[in-house]
């Protein structure tokens, strides 16, 4: 159990460190190509963080549609729209505005943060359904099925109001 | 054992870091990831407690939130599309106008 115990740590403070070192680049690349891919490793890394805390549907969830399909859909518009070349103006990054903004979030922040580590309490002992497709799709269908409907509308109107939004007028 | 506190000061770091950038940047796209970053760190704090609970309705969450931030995403890029159509950049500091 201890040897599980460090093995656990130290996939969460190498993960954990991963990716915040790939959304601190993220936020202060220049060209959003960078930034792009920098949130993906960032998406990676937490999807190895779910599977540590023994969310495996959400690990695979993680990888297909956040490391997947909506980087796939950010990395074709980027592209798509070629902003490289629309930046040609070079612009600063302004520091004075990053400093700014750091301070007043950090300020928020520390409060968050300090309550945060108050938290304590240990992982329970899970059976093997815990977090499988089996276990979450139960509790999904049994207590949340209204929920799960909803989101189904909220996916008919996206896939139509974006071809609307996109279709060239002729 | 990595307890509940690291697990929601990471998830903290992650979504500050995603404000920082939602409130510096200019460029529309990167602003839009910095949006996802912190839905992202919101979805861990929740796998986070539904591991320390053992109850799953945590995970039902994470996986709304990631259909809800899905549509959010395609929503997002087609208006970028299009406002790059009508003005050739994504700088949201050069937006002052909502008609043509």
């Amino acid at each position: 159990m201890t040897k599980r115990g460090a093995l656990e740590r130290v996939l969460f403070y190498l993960f954990g460190g991963l990716a915040v070192l790939s959304s601190l680049s993220m936020v202060t690349r220049r060209n959003p190509l960078g930034s792009a891919l920098s949130l993906v490793v960032a998406f990676l890394s937490l999807a190895a963080l779910y599977a540590v805390l023994k969310a495996h549907l959400l690990f695979a969830i993680q990888l297909w549609v956040y490391a997947g399909a909506v980087m796939v859909l950010v990395l074709f518009v980027i592209m798509l729209l070629n902003l490289r070349e629309s930046e040609s103006r070079p612009q600063p990054l302004g520091f004075g505005r990053f400093a700014i903004a750091t301070v007043a979030v950090a300020g928020v922040g520390w409060k968050a943060l300090s309550v945060f580590a108050e938290q304590t309490g240990d992982a329970v002992t899970v059976d093997d359904s815990f977090g499988t497709v089996a276990g979450v799709g139960e509790v999904l269908f049994t207590r949340w099925v209204l929920q799960f409907e909803v989101v189904s509308i909220l996916l008919l109107a996206v896939i139509v109001a974006v071809v609307v939004l996109v279709k060239r007028r002729a | 054992m990595v307890g509940l506190n690291e697990w929601l000061i990471l998830s903290g770091i992650l979504f500050l870091i995603g404000a920082v950038g939602v409130l510096t940047r200019s460029n529309g796209l990167i602003l839009f990831m910095s949006l996802e970053l912190m839905l992202n760190a919101v979805n861990l704090s929740f796998v986070a407690f539904s591991r320390f609970t053992g109850r799953m309705d945590g995970q039902v969450f994470v996986f709304l939130v990631t259909a809800v931030a899905a549509s959010e995403a395609a929503i997002g890029l087609a208006i970028f599309v299009n406002l790059f159509r009508l003005q050739k950049s994504v700088d949201v500091d050069q937006l002052n106008s909502m008609g043509d």
